[in-house]
């Protein structure tokens, strides 16, 4: 059963005023401009164990996305494709008012909207993730972890899910008959994407749209709509969450905004991505040369930061 | 279920849907108001083969107590798929889509009731698919505002549902099951038509900016036209209380 609120994050009157007389100026608390997302740090490969796995810090909101592929069976409907499964925590380390337990409504809700945000496009190649056609395939887990919640979970969990299936990579499977050994020391490669897809959720307060609300504008937001935005300039979900109502006009002012954002996200993403890879490679190079000489035969996984 | 090779022609030769629908037409719609004796309120929507119960209870004292909240009564809603009411026999535990869909459907009831009428207090909205063939949370919006006018809640507005989808390329009003399983698109809209507020908004596939705009501008008018048939139901039920007296 879905209850109004009644436990919600909860900010000084004055201070919410603050931030609304504020932004009805076109001015945030923070000094951000409205279509300004906060600074966006990821860092790809971030859990050596996870097949493809990213940290995002989005402000001071942190997600981790991990990617899993697992062998299982194909859904009987599309017996030719591997099968993703979403799935979100809202650990309690992340705010005071997050508890254990199974995950609640907004995780479920978060984690269905990335869902379809990647499965009608078909972001990943999940025809290629068949191993005995209508028997074994891969299943991709995709687990995401909210660390830290300072507003705007489901964009910093999109780009996390994005940066994650990117670098991820498909573990070595050997086919023998009906027989399937794993090999998880050895990779056969990148995991197949298609497209590449961001969520950008706009808040409306009053007339005015601001994108990637921080969680005290999230206190005063009448409402808000999660636009997932594709590479190739489509939408590829979208979702209104939160108690209040837009008008038509509205609604295609935010999506028009999300195209354009979504867009920007998706570089950065990118860009992250190549410089993590160069920076690693580069590491690796200097590595096996100081391995060459000096034999120390000391040997470690390496994280490899970006920023924006 | 049906492998997704086998998908059938949506748009048939002439233009219409599988079902002979026109791309702007509705399934034929049916409510009824006051369909239960306990509840304070309660209505019965059909979309085509979607039927949909809500009952609504209250205002009343929440269980427990300490979720109320001082200012406004808090609303408290369920979205629930009667085991009998799909084609494979569906687990009457609560999955993760009615559990998400329970809250889209209060987001979209919240605007419209005054909910500032009554501090502490708590209405209950029980929505019961009974049988589901597509659209059954845009059926349970319109049977739930149905529900809470029926009950004599303060709203500032209906809300009503429809479901908009794209299917071979076409863009068509209120979608069944086989559309929404084939089509490439799925996008629920629900919407107070007499404030013009859009109170749900989802879409499951992908559109162009383009196609979305168009997908929009046909919920809205198909939104109008189901706010006629709720208006009549409701008018139609006062109008024969006030003969009883």
């Amino acid at each position: 059963m879905s209850i109004t609120p009644s436990s919600d994050y909860i900010i000084p009157k004055l201070k919410a005023e603050t931030i609304v007389s504020l932004i009805k100026k076109g001015v945030r608390a923070s000094g951000r401009g409205l279509e300004d997302f906060r600074e966006l740090g990821i860092v790809t490969n971030y859990i050596p164990n996870a097949d493809g796995s990213a940290f995002v810090k989005l402000g001071n909101t942190q997600v981790i996305a991990g990617v899993k592929l697992e062998l299982g069976t194909p859904y009987p409907d599309t017996p030719n494709e591997g099968a993703i499964v979403v799935s979100a925590e809202f650990v309690p380390t992340a705010s005071p008012l997050f508890e254990p337990g199974p995950p609640d409504e907004n995780a479920i809700e978060l984690a269905r909207v990335i869902d379809r945000s990647l499965r009608e496009i078909k972001a990943i190649d999940l025809g290629k993730l068949v191993l005995i056609p209508g028997k074994r395939v891969w299943v991709v887990w995709i687990d995401i972890y909210v660390l830290d919640h300072d507003g705007n979970l489901i964009d910093a969990s999109s780009i996390a899910t994005l940066a994650a299936l990117l670098t991820a990579r498909v573990p070595k499977a050997e086919v023998e008959g009906e027989e399937i050994r794993v090999d998880k020391s050895e990779y056969t490669g990148p995991l197949p994407m298609n497209r590449k897809v961001v969520t950008v959720t706009i808040g409306k307060i009053d007339k005015i749209m601001l994108v990637d609300p921080d969680i005290e504008e999230e206190t005063v937001l009448d409402t808000k709509l999660v636009i997932a935005v594709s590479d190739d300039e489509r939408i590829a979900g979208l979702q209104k969450s939160g108690m209040g109502a837009l008008d038509k006009n509205e609604v295609l002012k935010m999506t028009e905004l999300a195209m354009k954002k979504g867009k920007e996200i998706i570089e950065v993403v990118e860009k992250s991505i190549e410089t993590s890879t160069r920076e690693a490679s580069a590491e690796q190079a200097t590595r096996k040369l100081r391995e060459d000489s000096e034999d120390t035969g000391m040997k470690g996984e390496n994280e490899e930061e970006t920023s924006q | 279920m049906v492998s997704k090779e086998e998908k059938p022609k949506l748009i048939r030769d002439d233009g219409l849907r599988h079902d002979g629908r026109r791309p702007d037409e509705l399934r034929p719609i049916k409510m009824q108001v006051g369909v239960l004796k306990n509840a304070n309120g309660s209505a019965l929507v059909e979309y085509g083969k979607t039927r949909v119960l809500a009952a609504v209870y209250g205002p009343r004292e929440p269980q427990p107590k300490h979720i109320s909240l001082p200012y406004r009564a808090i609303l408290r809603c369920r979205y629930h798929m009667a085991p009998f009411s799909t084609h494979e026999r569906k687990s009457p535990a609560p999955t993760r889509r009615e559990i998400e869909l329970s809250k889209v459907i209060r987001e979209a009831l919240e605007p419209i009731v005054i909910s500032e009428m009554f501090p502490r207090a708590s209405i209950d909205i029980y929505i019961e698919v009974l049988n589901a063939d597509g659209g059954t949370r845009t059926t349970s919006i319109t049977a739930a505002s149905l529900a809470l006018a029926d009950a004599g809640i303060p709203v500032r507005d209906l809300v009503t549902g429809v479901a908009v989808g794209k299917v071979d390329g076409v863009i068509v009003l209120d979608i069944d099951e086989v559309e929404d399983m084939y089509g490439e698109a799925d996008m629920p809209v629900a919407a107070a038509p007499s404030l013009g507020k859009i109170t749900l908004l989802q879409l499951n596939g992908v559109l162009t900016p383009g196609e979305f705009e168009e997908a929009l501008d046909l919920a809205m008018r198909g939104i109008q036209e189901i706010y006629k048939i709720q208006r009549e139901v409701l008018k139609t039920k006062y109008l024969k209380v006030k003969v009883e007296e």
